[in-house]
């Protein structure tokens, strides 16, 4: 051949012929599985257990809802509780808390879009809705774990050490407080799979939960917005956890509240799964 | 095998892909060639479905990418980015990644050690260097022992050693059979590694050949000549029948004749040379000349060549034209005149690329 010829290496190693290669294609010993659900939620798994932001944001959840709690339940006498749930004291730190859990909902999807990582997620599995179904799932279980542990912790000292005389039961709020405050990192989490931004997603969300509480107070002044106000009193995330934990039991234990957080919650995770599968990443 | 058919994409007023039709064949390395901002990688990001085409179609062994059931052992990519989260320790970037696709844990430690990344593999992968950040992703595209890779710039930061290992990588996985798509800016570095050349610029494709035939219709080969005696030696070419081409610098250029000969030429007339030295131009400046007109990004200096302005007459005409059959091989483009001859068994192409 007259063509002048790449350097040794190819020379050494002469490259197979192009036009020559179809037909001929690789195939691997490792077996072939199909992927499913179950693949992503592993995946998921493993993903929030080995990143530091998830102990970060669970440790002071802890911190704030068992230390808080005890703190007040040691300062407070038997009598407190004949018509409240032993609970109570963890709605304090609840109050803080759910800061915690919005912060790790949103970083849940929102850090693989800030280092690119959400790429490499995607090419792995393409089916987009599988990895968002996993993430829920899994940030759920964990958020609510941890959340009616922590309650859970709270209620049993605050019983034992006021001998659980108490005459309202506290199994229920806490599960109820357990949800909610999952529920609220779960739209956390959806916003930040919307909006794809950390700082932006949390600021939102704190938006969310702040707004309704601080607004209400200026609604009031003006008597056309005063429905609107009172509305937004009655169902904000400090108000609703307050009637979950019978702090305010004057209309309802927080049934309808978590209701609408529900539905708010739904709404955002269905605009999450219609955005990700349009958008590119 | 991956086929494009057609494949466009448009970011608001921006052609990033501009109805790309080509196809990646197994057994071979496919060089992926193009300047900056050409769309390299916005055609790769389709080719896996991160982003959705404007228009046109893309398929993997006929099916979509989102379709594909077990994609990590169908595909292993590396994108330019560091596409991955670094708080997480290298293993357990591996491990999520391996548990997506139901591959055996053991296979983590198996590409780890492939890439030489076993000692650091509980380490966080944000304190890792450019080139081990380079082969964690290649690990991760190794992970599924997949029939078609892809890399996007994969010699990104690697050192000298890196740069030859991932070069016999990919050779060796193309003679598996796999399909291996790489892209690069640099030309040098695909003549050492690529089987086929796929060049775009500016989102259009102008060319699709096989290295062989690149390197055919680009290294031409010319002899420099500097005489005091300028116009005497002229004359003489010309009644020689040899044609000169007059170069910058009081220099003449002659294709097709060897410097022997001419040497002898000038000797029998009594020409004193002071220069007469056989040139070939390298493929990096073909590849420049190719893409002259779709580079976008142009650095602006005054000491920096410009490949696009300094005395290359014959600029391409319409991209497109070029390079797609054989035939047109023989109107070669002119390449300005540089880089002094290869020595037998070295070249003059990517020699600072050549280690080991
Ligand atoms: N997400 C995006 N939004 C808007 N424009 C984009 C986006 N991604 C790429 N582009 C534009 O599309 C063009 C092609 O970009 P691309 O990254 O594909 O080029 P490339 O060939 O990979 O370049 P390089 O060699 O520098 O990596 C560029 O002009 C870029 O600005
Ligand atoms: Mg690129």
């Amino acid at each position: 051949m007259s063509t002048p010829q790449p350097p040794t290496h190819q020379q050494a190693a002469p490259a197979p012929n192009w036009q020559a290669a179809p037909g001929t294609s690789y195939v691997s010993p490792i077996p072939i599985t199909r992927t499913h659900l179950g693949h992503a939620l592993a995946s998921e798994w493993t993903k929030i257990k080995s990143v530091r932001s998830t102990m970060w944001t669970l440790g002071v959840f802890l911190l704030l809802v068992v230390g808080v709690g005890l703190l007040v339940a040691v300062n407070t006498t038997t009598e407190d509780y004949t018509e409240v749930p032993y609970t109570i004291p963890a709605f304090f730190g609840l109050i803080l808390g759910q800061i915690c859990l919005i912060t790790l909902g949103v970083l849940v999807v929102s850090s693989e879009y800030g280092t690119g990582m959400i790429r490499t997620t995607f090419t792995a599995s393409p089916q987009r809705y599988r990895v968002l179904t996993a993430k829920l799932i899994i940030f759920f279980v964990v958020a609510f774990a941890v959340s009616a542990f922590a309650i859970g912790l709270v209620g049993l000292f605050t019983s034992s050490l006021h001998d659980g005389e108490s005459g309202t039961p506290w199994g229920r709020s806490v599960l109820m407080g357990a949800l909610y405050v999952s529920l609220l990192g779960v739209l956390a989490l959806a916003v930040g799979s919307m909006l794809r931004h950390s700082a932006g997603a949390i600021t939102t969300m704190l938006g969310v939960v702040l707004v309704p509480a601080i607004l209400p107070a200026f609604l009031m002044l003006s008597d056309s917005m005063r429905t609107i106000g009172e509305k937004m009193m009655e169902y904000n995330a400090p108000n609703a956890l307050a009637r979950i934990f019978e702090l305010d039991t004057d209309s309802g234990t927080g049934g309808s509240q978590l209701a609408l957080l529900a539905g708010v919650t739904a709404a955002a995770i269905a605009g999450a799964y219609a955005l990700l599968e349009k958008r590119d990443v | 095998m991956i086929e494009l058919e057609g494949l466009t994409k448009r970011y608001g007023e921006k052609m990033a892909v501009n109805h790309l039709t080509f196809t990646v064949r197994p057994g071979i390395v496919t060089g992926f060639l193009g300047p900056n901002g050409a769309g390299k990688s916005t055609t790769m990001r389709m080719m896996l479905g991160l982003d959705r085409p404007t228009a046109g179609d893309v398929r993997i062994d006929g099916q979509h990418y989102d379709r594909l059931k077990d994609p990590l052992r169908y595909i292993g990519a590396l994108l330019d980015a560091k596409a991955m989260h670094g708080g997480r320790s290298a293993f357990n970037h591996l491990l999520c990644l391996a548990q997506s696709n139901g591959i055996p844990r053991g296979r983590v430690d198996e590409v780890l050690d492939t890439v030489g990344l076993t000692s650091v593999a509980r380490k966080k992968a944000k304190g890792f260097s450019l080139g081990m950040g380079q082969r964690l992703g290649i690990a991760g595209a190794l992970l599924g022992d997949p029939r078609i890779l892809m890399f996007d710039e994969p010699v990104n930061g690697l050192d000298p050693e890196g740069i030859h290992w991932i070069r016999n990588l990919m050779k060796s996985l193309a003679a598996q059979g796999r399909t291996v798509f790489v892209s690069s800016h640099l030309m040098s570095e695909m003549a050492l590694t690529a089987d086929h050349l796929v060049v775009i610029g500016q989102g259009r494709l102008l060319a699709d050949t096989s290295m062989a035939d690149f390197i055919r219709q680009n290294s031409r080969s010319y002899v420099r000549l500097r005489s005091p005696q300028r116009e005497r030696l002229l004359d003489v070419l010309h009644g020689a029948g040899v044609t000169a081409v007059e170069a910058g610098g009081g220099t003449l250029e002659v294709d097709g004749s060897k410097s022997e000969y001419l040497g002898e030429l000038a000797a029998e007339h009594g020409i004193v040379l002071h220069e007469l030295s056989p040139q070939q131009a390298s493929l990096e400046e073909a590849f420049m000349q190719l893409t002259a007109e779709s580079v976008e990004y142009h650095a602006h200096s005054g000491t920096v060549d410009d490949p696009g302005a300094d005395g290359a007459p014959g600029a391409p005409g319409a991209p497109g034209a070029w390079g797609t059959g054989p035939a047109e091989g023989a109107s070669r483009p002119p390449g300005p005149p540089q880089s002094p001859p290869p020595p037998p068994g070295s070249s003059s192409w990517g020699s600072d690329w050549k280690k080991g």
